[in-house]
C-alpha cells in the first residue's frame, strides 16, 4: 500500500476497527483511484442534509451511514428519489433512530442500468474481479462473469460481452446504448486498484455501478477488510 | 529437484517387505516389479534374509547400487527414519504409499517428513499414495495387476490427488484406446504437488496432453498452477470435485458469494488456457481427441457426414449446444458433392451439412465427400458418423478417412458403434491418429476439445 495516495491509506487506516470501509469512504477511494461517484456528503444534522441537497439540486437519495449497517437496503436504510426538504426531513428522522448512526449519506440521484462489479481475494486464485448484471437482485439471476486479475482491456470486453444480459448494456429496445469501451476501461482500472489493495481486503462489492450512455457511476461501494466484519 | 529417477528408475528399493503378510503393499510393488519390469528391485525387511526365495536387504545401507527410486510403505511413524536412511546412502528419490499424516490430523509428522526432503533436496511423492505408473517401466500401485488392466501406453500424463479416481480413470481409458504416458498419484501432495508435475511434464518428450484430477489447490497454488499451464505448451485438462460450496459460511458481500469457490476455479482456468472436463465423459472424450491433435485449435466450424439423417440431426443439436457452427452449403458445392456420388445416392442424398448419404452411401462416397469439405475454408474439422451395418459401409474405410483428413491437415473425429465386430473399422481410424467415439455427443466433445484448446 506504500504507492497509494495517502488519503487512501489514512481511510483504510480509519476502517480498521469496524473491519470494513464505510459506504462514503469507499466512494471517497474510488473517487481518488479515478472513478467517478455521485456528488455526496455526510449530513450529522439535518441542516447540513438541507443545505447540501438544495446546492446540488432535487432529486437526491438518503443513505444511513452506520458502521454496524452492512446491508442498507434490507433494513430501510436507503430513501431513493427525494424530492424536496419535506422529504430530506422526514428521511433524516427516519435514518437517526437507526442502529450505530453517525449521519445520513446525501447523494446526487444518477440513472443508468444498474451492474455490479465487485472483487474477492480467492483462497487458491488470489484476486478475482466480476462484473455482472448489478441491483439487488444479483443473487438471485446471477448473471455474473469472473476473471482472475490483473485485466487486460480485452479480458473486460470479454467479460461485458458474455454476460446473459450484454443486449441490455447495447441499446436493448431502441436505448442509447452503455459505452462499452469506457466500462472496459473501468474493469481495468479497477482490477489495478484491486491488485494493490489483495494483501488488505476480503471483498468489494460496486453495487450499482450506474452506466448510461454517457458515464459509468459508482453509485454505492461497500469494501470488507481482511479478517471480516468486527460485530461488535 | 529433479524428478527423473521418480519416472525413469533403473534401481528400486522396497521397504517393510513383509514375511508374513502376502498382500503387503511392500509384497506387491516387490513382485510385480521385479517380475514385469525393467528395473533392478531389492527388497528391504531388517529381520530377514529371503522372502519367497528372494534375498533380502536388511537396510538400504546393504544394497550394493545406488537406489534411483525407494518405495516407503512402513508404518507412518517409521518413515522419517526411513527417508532419512534413504538420503543417507544417496538414494535419489521415493514414493511414500503410508498414510496417517495429514489426512488423519497428524500434520506435524508430515511436515517432518518434507522438512528432511526439502533440506536434501530429495523429491518424493505422496504420502498417503499409490504412486506412479509408467507403462513398461514402473509400478509402484500396490494393486495385483490381475485385479486392474493393463493401461495402455500412450501420450497422455494424468495426475490425481485421488488414487482410486487414478485407477478406475486408468481402465476407462484403456476401455476407450486411450495411451498412458504416466500416471501419478500424488496422495497428499506434501512435497510434489500438480505445479512440480506440471513442470515437469511440460518438457517430457513422451507426454503432450497433461490431465489433472483436482480436489483444490492451496494459498495461491491455483494462480501459479494456471498461469503456469497456460505457458505450458501442451494441452491441459483438468477435472474437480468438491465444487458444490461447503458449510453455510456468513457471506457479507454479493461479490463474496457469487465468487465462490469452484465459480472461481473454473473461470482462472477457463481464463488461461486450461480446458476443464465437467464430468468423466467429457474427460475422456477431452483426452482422446486432444491425444491425437495436441496442437490443433479451431473454431469449431464442422463438416457432418452420415448415412442416417437422424445422426446428423442429432450432431447438429449437440454442436448448437457447445456453440459449435455446422456452416450450410452452397447450391454449386453440393452440386459439386453430388456429381462424384454413386447413382443411387446421387438421387436421394441430402447435401446441405449434415450431408446425409442415406443407406445407399458407400466408402467412395464418404471419400469424395470428406475431400470436398476438407477443401472448403468454411470448414476446419470433420465429423464423420459410420453405421457399419450398411451395406456400402465396409472395414476399408477407417483407414481411408483418416489419410485424406491427414493430407489437408485438418481434424477428423469418428463416430462408430462400439461393437465388437466393428473393432477393424475402428482400427483403421485409431492406428491412423483419428479418434473415435461410441457417442454422438463424445464426438461433438472431441471437437469442443480443439476449440478450447490453446491456440
Amino acid at each position: 500500500m506504500t504507492n497509494f495516495n495517502p488519503q487512501i491509506i489514512q481511510i483504510m487506516e480509519a476502517s480498521r476497527k469496524y473491519g470494513w470501509v464505510l459506504e462514503s469512504d469507499a466512494k471517497q477511494i474510488f473517487s481518488l483511484s479515478g472513478f467517478a461517484v455521485p456528488r455526496f456528503t455526510v449530513a450529522k444534522t439535518l441542516d447540513e442534509a438541507l443545505q447540501f441537497a438544495n446546492k446540488i439540486g432535487y432529486p437526491v437519495v438518503a443513505k444511513i451511514v452506520s458502521p454496524l449497517i452492512l446491508h442498507k437496503s434490507d433494513i430501510g436504510g436507503v430513501i431513493v428519489g427525494i424530492a424536496d426538504d419535506k422529504g430530506i426531513a422526514e428521511a433524516f428522522q427516519h435514518l437517526t433512530s437507526m442502529n450505530g448512526f453517525v449521519g445520513v449519506l446525501i447523494d446526487e440521484m444518477i440513472s443508468g442500468i444498474e451492474l455490479i462489479v465487485g472483487a474477492k481475494i480467492d483462497f487458491q486464485f488470489g484476486p478475482m474481479v466480476l462484473v455482472g448484471i448489478g441491483g439487488t437482485s444479483v443473487e438471485i439471476y446471477r448473471d455474473v462473469i469472473l476473471k482472475m486479475a490483473l485485466l487486460s482491456r480485452q479480458d473486460g470486453l470479454t467479460m461485458i460481452r458474455s454476460l446473459k444480459g450484454y443486449k441490455l448494456l447495447d441499446g436493448y429496445r431502441g436505448a442509447e446504448p452503455v459505452d462499452i469501451e469506457k466500462l472496459a476501461d473501468i474493469l481495468v482500472n479497477f482490477s489495478t486498484l484491486v491488485m494493490a489493495l489483495k494483501d488488505e481486503i476480503e471483498s468489494i462489492d460496486i453495487n450499482p455501478l450506474l452506466c448510461s450512455a454517457g458515464q459509468c457511476v459508482v453509485a454505492d461501494a461497500r469494501i470488507i477488510l481482511k479478517g471480516g466484519v468486527k460485530r461488535t | 529437484m529433479d524428478l527423473r529417477p521418480i519416472f525413469e528408475p533403473k534401481t528400486m528399493a522396497v521397504f517393510g517387505v513383509s514375511a508374513s503378510n502376502y498382500h503387503h503393499p511392500a509384497n506387491e510393488v516387490f513382485n510385480k516389479n521385479q517380475h514385469r519390469y525393467p528395473v533392478t528391485v531389492y527388497g528391504i525387511n531388517p529381520g530377514r534374509e529371503t522372502i519367497g526365495g528372494q534375498k533380502i536387504y536388511h537396510n538400504i545401507a546393504d544394497i550394493p547400487e545406488r537406489i534411483d527410486l525407494a518405495i516407503i510403505a512402513v508404518r507412518a511413524d517409521l518413515v522419517p527414519d526411513v527417508l532419512s536412511e534413504c538420503i543417507k546412502t544417496n538414494a535419489r528419490s521415493a514414493v511414500i504409499i503410508s498414510g496417517g499424516f495429514k489426512e488423519v490430523g497428524r500434520q506435524d509428522l508430515q511436515n517432518r517428513i518434507v522438512a528432511i526432503a526439502r533440506e536434501a533436496s530429495f523429491p518424493f511423492i505422496g504420502p498417503n499414495c499409490l504412486g506412479i505408473y509408467v507403462p513398461d517401466h514402473v509400478d509402484t500401485f500396490f494393486l495385483p495387476s490381475e485385479r486392474t488392466i493393463k493401461p495402455l501406453k500412450g501420450n497422455i500424463s494424468f495426475v490425481s490427488q485421488s488414487g482410486g479416481i487414478l485407477v478406475d480413470q486408468m481402465i476407462k481409458f484403456t476401455a476407450d484406446g486411450v495411451g498412458l504416458a504416466k500416471a501419478i498419484s500424488i496422495g497428499n501432495k506434501a512435497l510434489i504437488g500438480e505445479i512440480d508435475l506440471l513442470d515437469y511434464f511440460s518438457t517430457d518428450p513422451s507426454t503432450d496432453v497433461i490431465a489433472f484430477y483436482i480436489e483444490g489447490f492451496g494459498e495461491n497454488e491455483g494462480r501459479q498452477f494456471v498461469l503456469k499451464a497456460e505457458k505450458c505448451g501442451k494441452p491441459v485438462i483438468v477435472i474437480k470435485s468438491g465444487k458444490s460450496p461447503g458449510g453455510s459460511r456468513a457471506v457479507v458481500s454479493h461479490t463474496a458469494s457469487l465468487a465462490g469457490d469452484y465459480a472461481n476455479f473454473s473461470a482462472a482456468l477457463a481464463q488461461h488456457g486450461i480446458i476443464e472436463a465437467e464430468n468423466e465423459r467429457e474427460l475422456i472424450s477431452f483426452c482422446e481427441s486432444l491425444s491425437e491433435y495436441p496442437t490443433k485449435h479451431i473454431e469449431g466450424r464442422v463438416g457432418i457426414i452420415t448415412v442416417s439423417g437422424g445422426h446428423g440431426a442429432m450432431t447438429v443439436d449437440a454442436c448448437a449446444s457447445h456453440g459449435i457452427t455446422v456452416p450450410g452449403l452452397s447450391e454449386s458445392k453440393q452440386e459439386e458433392i453430388r456429381k462424384n456420388l454413386n447413382s443411387s445416392a446421387r438421387a436421394i442424398a441430402a447435401l446441405s451439412n449434415p450431408i446425409d448419404l442415406t443407406g445407399s452411401g458407400v466408402d467412395e462416397d464418404f471419400v469424395t465427400t470428406a475431400r470436398t469439405l476438407l477443401a472448403m475454408d468454411d470448414i476446419d474439422s470433420i465429423i464423420v458418423l459410420l453405421l457399419p451395418y450398411i451395406p456400402g459401409i465396409t472395414s476399408d474405410l477407417g483407414a481411408k478417412l483418416s489419410l485424406i483428413a491427414r493430407e489437408y491437415n485438418k481434424p477428423l473425429i469418428a463416430y462408430v458403434p462400439n461393437v465388437e465386430k466393428y473393432e477393424m473399422l475402428i482400427e483403421g481410424f485409431e492406428l491412423n491418429g483419428v479418434p473415435v467415439s461410441p457417442s454422438i455427443e463424445g464426438a461433438v466433445l472431441m471437437i469442443e476439445a480443439l476449440r478450447r484448446n490453446k491456440p
